[in-house]
């Protein structure tokens, strides 16, 4: 059905751009948008297919993948193992994706309890049950960082990497040069 | 001090007296060697390896290796950073480095030496240790997350505040810091904030209660520039006694 379009040419003369939020609070996609008025030349050079940026909801064969927030449930795998499959360059961007992060604080404690905590015990809960409709995501035991699933081919720590690190990674990346960043922009908060 | 003997480090002359580590000696001509258990204050203990050199084709300990003559040692080469990095990449898996929620970061001795070696990831499956912290001190916190066992807290404590609060207990994986007191708790035993021991640790997991997050980010000791640079976090605590380490050449 699709041996046509598979076999269409992926590059255009722009490299193909997607990200997605996993487990994370979206300050990394925040942090991007902070490049301000430099985003006029970044879509000069790239454009963006599945982004909460575009509301764009599948993933096509891009040349890079930027993944924001740690893998903390079923749905966050099966979209990060999409990004793989589609992405010739997957970029673990954050904290959370590099290393846990935030989320990852709950791998302190069992998953029983922390549900508990918050649907049954928590402070003014109403109805207390903890919520099992099929169409909510199953949580997962622990919270992995993305190359605990996934092959990562490059990772920008930071809590959120600055809008100066974005732009630096993308911008060498994309006119083929090695990265390479000046110390104040490589930290891991 | 006058001293007529040298041994090369990455091309540089490097003079020594008798008895003096590669890593004093180092440190002396203002040449940095990146360390965490050492503090140049006390005796070493050698037990992170982060300070790991290459001595005429051997990797060594630098903070408790005698210098001597003859000797060619490499502490800038890339195969020598790669190890570094693999030793602090261990370090963080093993424990709980969450640094956005740590008060420590941006003046964490681990944070700059993983800075210094450019460790963008922790490349390993991390443990996620099940660890707690003690909070039963009045002045001080604990938090065993953070703890890389580096015997610092332990040998001030017993050489310099003469009270042996801390001690390593366990072996391999399951070392972990235990306090001198009947409960077990770190406020049941002697310690107390103006002690030596609560200002030499180089990660987050001795920490003073009631403040925290006092400097803005940007204004941190290792925000701007490197350890390499800016010396051990020691150098902040320790007003009366700063360690200077490095030089402009970073
Ligand atoms: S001790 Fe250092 S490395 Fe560990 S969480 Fe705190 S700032 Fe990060
Ligand atoms: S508490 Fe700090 S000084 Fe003591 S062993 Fe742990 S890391 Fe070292
Ligand atoms: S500084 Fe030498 S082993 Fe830790």
């Amino acid at each position: 059905m699709s041996d046509l379009q598979q076999a269409a040419p992926l590059r255009k003369d722009k490299l193909i751009v997607s990200t997605a939020a996993l487990c994370g609070c979206f300050g990394c996609h925040m942090s991007l948008l902070d490049i301000d008025e430099r985003i006029l030349d970044l879509v000069e050079l790239v454009e963006f297919d599945r982004t909460p940026i575009t509301d764009i909801k599948t993933v096509g064969k891009c040349d890079i993948g930027l993944i924001e927030g740690s893998v903390g449930n079923a749905e966050n795998v099966e979209v990060l193992r999409e990004f793989r499959n589609h992405c010739d360059i997957l970029v673990a961007v954050g904290a959370c994706a590099v290393n846990g992060g935030i989320p990852a604080m709950r791998n302190q404690f069992e998953l029983k309890d922390c549900l508990e905590e918050v649907y049954i015990h928590g402070i003014g809960v109403d109805n207390p049950h903890i919520p099992n409709d099929v169409e909510i995501p199953l949580l997962l035991d622990k919270v992995h960082p993305l190359h605990e699933v996934v092959r990562i081919d490059y990772f920008l720590p930071g809590c959120p990497p600055s809008a100066d690190t974005f732009w630096t990674f993308l911008t060498n990346l994309i006119a083929g040069k090695e990265i390479s960043f000046p110390y104040s922009l490589i930290h891991y908060d | 001090m006058s001293t007529d003997k040298t041994f090369r480090m990455d091309g540089k002359a490097i003079p020594f007296e008798a008895g003096e580590t590669v890593m004093d000696a180092a440190l002396r001509a203002g040449e940095y060697i990146p360390h965490l258990c050492h503090n140049p204050n006390f005796p070493p203990h050698g037990s992170c390896r982060v300070c790991v050199v290459d001595v005429n084709g051997k990797h060594m300990c630098s903070c408790t290796l005698e210098a001597a003559e003859h000797m060619e040692v490499d502490n800038s080469s890339d195969a020598i950073i790669d190890k570094r990095r693999t030793l602090l990449q261990m370090l963080f898996v093993e424990g709980n480095h969450t640094c956005p929620a740590c008060e420590k970061s941006g003046d964490c001795q681990l944070q700059a030496v993983a800075y210094h070696t450019r460790m963008l990831s922790p490349h390993f499956t991390h443990f996620f240790p099940k660890r707690s912290i003690d909070p039963s001190h009045p002045d001080m916190m604990f938090y065993y997350n953070r703890c890389i066992l580096c015997g610092l807290c332990v040998r001030v404590s017993r050489d310099v505040d003469k009270k042996s609060v801390f001690a390593i207990s366990g072996r391999g994986i399951d070392s972990r810091l235990v306090f001198n007191s009947p409960s077990g708790k770190l406020g049941d035993s002697d310690f107390s904030a103006t002690d030596e021991a609560a200002k030499v640790c180089p990660v987050g997991a001795i920490l003073p209660k009631h403040v925290g997050y006092e400097t803005p980010i940007g204004q941190r000791l290792y925000d701007n520039k490197p350890i390499s640079v800016v010396g051990d976090t020691i150098a902040k605590n320790h007003s009366e006694k700063p360690v200077v380490i490095g030089g402009p050449h970073e």
